[in-house]
């Protein structure tokens, strides 16, 4: 059994909630710059230059690269042996939360009731957690802070099975060209095939972690990514949704078994700030 | 294309001259306002026939910035997604004269109704570039509803903001135009 503090926790959560908002990772960089080389639209191309100079200004000046700094969303990977001194993991994550969230400037963007009050809690907290119980003895946590606006642009969709790989290509691309600029594309395609309504939606979030560039491990999800990428990209959608050939940059897609009556698809979109950080404790 | 180089407050004339697809930066004072301001926004002028801030010619643009850290004017402060202000904006056009809007996303046909009727125009600044948008803002004061947080109206002063005239006053649409001339064949 390995012990790890409680405050070693919340540290590491407030490091992540400002590095994550602050520096955007070189694959999206390097995606970024390969999509201006290609990009037909001299509009589309002014465009990804302001993206990239707009991550070089954040980090350079430690200022959030997109003023939504979102829901604080983290997947979190537990060792069966670990055991957290102190307290418990969600709080630990809060309050590194409300740290990060204070100390970093962040924009505070979680409210307290969807519905009647939609009052601003005021320090961003509560966090999104999704645990995982995996072997050994470590710790890993990845913080994904999620904006409104490419959120509310994602569907999920219980498909019939007889609708087949067409049916899930016309679904995932379909529901991305509908978003047009609304998700500030270009925009990173999170899709979950499978699983039952409840996880296709987090296969299609936990889809947009992997990196970009990096395809499926299945070739026949792999060559998926790609017709579904093509079909995204001939819309003409393009960066922000005023028209050129960049509307996403990569497809990912998770999978997982299913029901023989089912087939699940879920799409979850993220747009150019594609924000992630990682710690292992 | 040259950049069109602009100042505010606007009149329906200035207005009128811009096309859709013009690069343009914007010079002078701009309102920022979102969701729940404008939410009361709508509310105050059905009670009282009158908005509690002076609309008229003025141009509101759809943000909500980070906190500003110590020494800075402002956070990161880039555009949100104009559609959710869609339900209150014909209003603000029509009673209040209310001549510009920045923001991102397509707007909906009685948006475009009530820009074409009073002379209004519709910017896009790019979504995610909040941290260079930021650095075209001279002064932010608070002016409404500062319990609203990051919702509040601000008065901003702008310099060389830069932005795109994405619906013109003639109801031509960036959104629909641009995407057409390089969709490939028989695409979605």
């Amino acid at each position: 059994m390995r012990s790890i503090e409680y405050g070693k926790i919340a540290d590491a959560v407030r490091d992540m909630c400002l590095e994550s908002n602050y520096d955007l990772p070189d694959d999206v960089r390097a995606c970024l710059n390969d999509a201006l080389t290609k990009e037909e639209s001299p509009l589309g191309r002014s465009i990804l230059r302001q993206c990239l100079d707009n991550a070089a200004i954040a980090g350079n000046e430690r200022v959030p690269i997109c003023q939504d700094t979102g829901l604080a969303v983290f997947f979190v990977r537990l060792g069966a042996d670990v055991r957290i001194e102190g307290g418990i993991l969600p709080d630990a994550v809060n309050e590194g939360v409300k740290r990060g969230y204070r100390e970093g400037c962040l924009r505070k963007s979680t409210l307290d009731d969807p519905l009647f009050a939609r009052a601003n809690t005021g320090d961003n907290a509560p966090a999104v957690i999704h645990l995982e119980l995996v072997p050994g003895d470590g710790l890993e946590i990845t913080m994904a802070p999620k904006g409104g606006g490419a959120e509310n642009m994602s569907r999920l969709k219980m498909l019939p099975p007889s609708a087949g790989e067409q049916g899930v290509i016309d679904f995932v691309a379909g529901t991305v060209v509908e978003a047009g600029g609304n998700p500030c594309p270009p925009t990173v395609v999170g899709v979950g095939i499978g699983g039952t309504f409840e996880r296709v939606a987090l296969l299609a979030k936990k889809a947009l972690l992997w990196p970009l560039g990096r395809a499926n491990d299945d070739p026949r999800y792999a060559a998926l990514e790609q017709k579904i990428l093509r079909r995204i990209n001939d819309s003409g959608v393009g960066p922000q949704g005023l028209g050129g050939s960049t509307t996403s940059l990569w497809v990912h897609i998770e999978h997982a078994p299913c029901h023989l009556a089912s087939l699940p698809a879920a799409v979850n979109i993220n747009c150019h700030a594609h924000r992630h950080a990682h710690r292992a404790l | 294309m040259a950049i069109k180089k602009i100042t505010t407050p606007l009149n329906e004339r200035d207005a009128r001259s811009l096309r859709m697809g013009d690069e343009v930066l914007i010079t002078g004072p701009i309102l920022i306002g979102r969701d729940a301001a404008h939410k009361r926004l709508a509310a105050a002028l059905e009670q009282h026939g009158a908005a509690p801030v002076d609309l008229n010619g003025q141009v509101i643009y759809y943000a909500g910035p980070t906190p500003a850290k110590p020494g800075r004017v402002i956070g990161s402060a880039g555009p949100t997604t104009s559609g959710r202000m869609d339900p209150y904006t014909p209003q603000l056009i029509r009673q209040c004269g209310l001549k510009g809007m920045i923001g991102k996303g397509p707007r909906n046909q009685a948006v475009k109704d009530a820009m074409k009727e009073r002379g209004c125009v519709y910017f896009v600044a790019t979504g995610g570039a909040a941290a260079m948008l930021a650095r075209a803002v001279r002064k932010s004061t608070p002016l409404l509803y500062e319990e609203l947080g990051p919702e509040a109206v601000c008065r901003l002063e702008v310099e060389d903001f830069p932005a795109v005239v994405a619906t013109d006053c003639e109801g031509n649409d960036l959104y629909e135009e641009g995407p057409k001339k390089y969709k490939k064949g028989n695409a979605i």
